[in-house]
C-alpha cells in the first residue's frame, strides 16, 4: 500500500477524469462547443510529455556526473514514452483542431514545435542505435539529449509567443483559464493532469523495470 | 587565452595545408548556386522573393553541415589523443568553434556574392542582411560544431550529422529567415531588435551548453 498509492491515485484520478471527460456537465462556448471536453485529455498529455523530458534530461545529467548506467536506461524511457505522449497529443489535437479550426493541422508555431520535438527524439533514438559499447552510448546520447533540450526551449516557449497563433495564451491570445474554464472545468482539468503525468511515469517504471531484467538476465549468461 | 590562439592557428594552418578541402566547399556552395540558377533564372526568370531568400539560407544549411562534420573526422584518433593530452576541452571546443565560426563566415559571404552575382539582388538593406549572415553564421557554426562532435563518435557519421542537427537548428533558421526577410524588404533596424536579441540569446545558450557539455564527449 505504502509502494503503490500513487498508482491507485493515477488509476482513481483517471477514471474521474474519463466519466467527467465524458459525461460531465461542459459550460456552453461559441466555437469550442463540445470540444471543450478535449481539454481534459489534450492540454494534460502536453503537460505529461514537458515532465517526462525534464525527468528524461534529469537522468541524463545524473549519467553524465555518475556514470550509473541504470541512469541511462532511466533517461532513455522517459524519452520513449515522452514520444508517446507527444504523438498521442498531437492526435488529440489534429481531432480538435479539425472540429474548432477547420484544420487537423493548420499552420502553427506550437504544432511546428511538436513535430520538430518528436524528430528530435526519434534521432535521439537513432543515435542510440548506431553504438555497441554501453558506456559510449550512454554518455553521448545524454550529451545529445541536453543540448537537443536546451536547444528545444526556446522553439516552445518563446517563439509561438512572438508569432500569431492559433492557441490559446500566445501571440496576443487570451489564455484558456481567463474566459472559457469556469470552475467546474477546473475541477477535471487539474486532477486530469496530475493522473496524466502518473500514469507516464508508471508506464515508464514499468518498462524500466523490464529492461533492468533483462539485462541482468544478460550478465548472468 | 593563449592555448585556443594557437589552436585557431593549428586549424587555419591545416586548412591552409590542405586546400582541397576548403577548395571543395567554395566549389560546392559555387555550383549548389549555378544549380539553383540553371532551374530558377534560365528557364523562367522569375523568382519570388520568399523563394530566393529560403533557397539561400538552406544551400548556406547545407554548405555549413557539409563544411562543420569535418571538422573532428578530418584528424586522426591518434592525433586526437595527442591533442587530449596536451589542451584543455574547453579550449578544444572554443578554438572549434571560432574557427567554424571564421570558415562559415567566409563561405557564406562569398556565397552571398556568387548567389547575388547569379540570382539577382532584392535585398533592401544590405547592412542589417549582412549582420544577418553575421549571426547565421555564428548560430550555424556553434550548433553544428557540437553536433559533429558527437556525430564523430559513431560510424555513419554523415547521416547522423543530418538527423541531428536539422531539428536543433530549426528554431535558429526560423529566426534567420524571419530576419533576413525583413531586410531584404528594406525595413529599419528598429523593428529587427527582437530577432536580433533571440538569436544571440539562442547563440549564448547553444554556446554555454557546448561549454559545459563537451568536456563529457571528449573523454571518449
Amino acid at each position: 500500500m505504502r509502494k503503490s498509492w500513487w498508482k491507485i491515485l493515477c488509476v482513481v484520478l483517471l477514471f474521474y477524469t474519463l466519466i467527467q471527460g465524458l459525461i460531465g456537465a461542459i459550460p456552453r462556448q461559441p466555437v469550442l462547443n463540445e470540444t471543450l471536453r478535449n481539454v481534459y485529455f489534450h492540454v494534460p498529455l502536453w503537460f505529461g510529455m514537458m515532465t517526462l523530458m525534464v525527468a528524461s534530461v534529469w537522468f541524463g545529467i545524473k549519467y553524465l556526473r555518475g556514470g550509473n548506467i541504470q541512469d541511462d536506461e532511466f533517461s532513455s524511457e522517459f524519452a520513449n514514452t515522452a514520444i508517446l505522449y507527444g504523438a498521442l497529443g498531437f492526435i488529440t489535437g489534429a481531432v480538435w483542431g479539425n472540429y474548432t479550426w477547420g484544420d487537423p493541422i493548420p499552420k502553427d508555431p506550437k504544432i511546428i514545435a511538436v513535430e520538430v520535438g518528436l524528430l528530435i527524439y526519434s534521432a535521439y533514438f537513432v543515435l542510440r542505435s548506431s553504438f555497441e559499447d554501453e558506456q559510449k552510448r550512454g554518455r553521448l546520447s545524454a550529451v545529445y539529449n541536453i543540448f537537443a533540450f536546451a536547444a528545444f526551449m526556446p522553439l516552445v516557449w518563446i517563439l509561438p509567443r512572438m508569432t500569431d497563433s492559433l492557441h490559446p495564451g500566445n501571440g496576443g491570445n487570451p489564455a484558456f483559464g481567463k474566459y472559457d474554464m469556469d470552475n467546474r472545468v477546473r475541477m477535471v482539468f487539474y486532477p486530469a493532469i496530475i493522473g496524466w503525468t502518473i500514469l507516464g511515469v508508471w508506464i515508464t517504471s514499468l518498462r524500466i523495470r523490464l529492461r533492468i531484467i533483462k539485462r541482468l538476465k544478460t550478465e548472468q549468461l | 587565452m593563449q592555448e585556443i590562439r594557437a589552436l585557431i592557428e593549428k586549424e587555419i594552418r591545416l586548412e591552409w595545408r590542405q586546400k582541397y578541402a576548403l577548395n571543395g566547399m567554395l566549389l560546392y556552395i559555387v555550383s549548389t548556386v549555378f544549380v539553383c540558377y540553371m532551374s530558377f533564372k534560365l528557364k523562367v526568370d522569375i523568382i519570388e522573393p520568399i523563394t530566393w531568400n529560403t533557397l539561400f539560407w538552406i544551400i548556406l544549411l547545407f554548405t555549413a553541415v557539409n563544411s562543420i562534420t569535418k571538422s573532428f573526422t578530418q584528424e586522426g584518433a591518434g592525433r586526437q589523443l595527442y591533442y587530449y593530452t596536451l589542451a584543455s576541452p574547453q579550449g578544444i571546443i572554443i578554438s572549434k568553434i571560432i574557427y567554424n565560426t571564421l570558415l562559415m563566415l567566409v563561405l557564406s559571404v562569398l556565397g552571398f556574392v556568387v548567389y547575388v552575382v547569379m540570382m539577382g539582388n532584392p535585398v533592401g538593406n544590405l547592412p542589417l542582411y549582412l549582420v544577418c549572415i553575421l549571426l547565421g553564421s555564428i548560430g550555424f557554426s556553434t550548433t553544428l560544431t557540437m553536433v559533429a562532435g558527437i556525430a564523430s563518435k559513431a560510424e555513419n557519421t554523415s547521416t547522423l550529422m543530418a538527423i541531428l542537427s536539422f531539428p536543433i537548428i530549426l528554431p535558429m533558421l526560423m529566426m534567420i529567415t524571419k530576419l533576413s526577410k525583413s531586410a531584404m524588404d528594406g525595413l529599419g533596424w528598429e523593428t529587427s531588435y527582437d530577432e536580433i536579441a533571440i538569436l544571440l540569446a539562442i547563440d549564448a545558450i547553444v554556446l554555454s551548453i557546448s561549454y559545459l557539455l563537451f568536456p563529457y564527449l571528449w573523454r571518449s
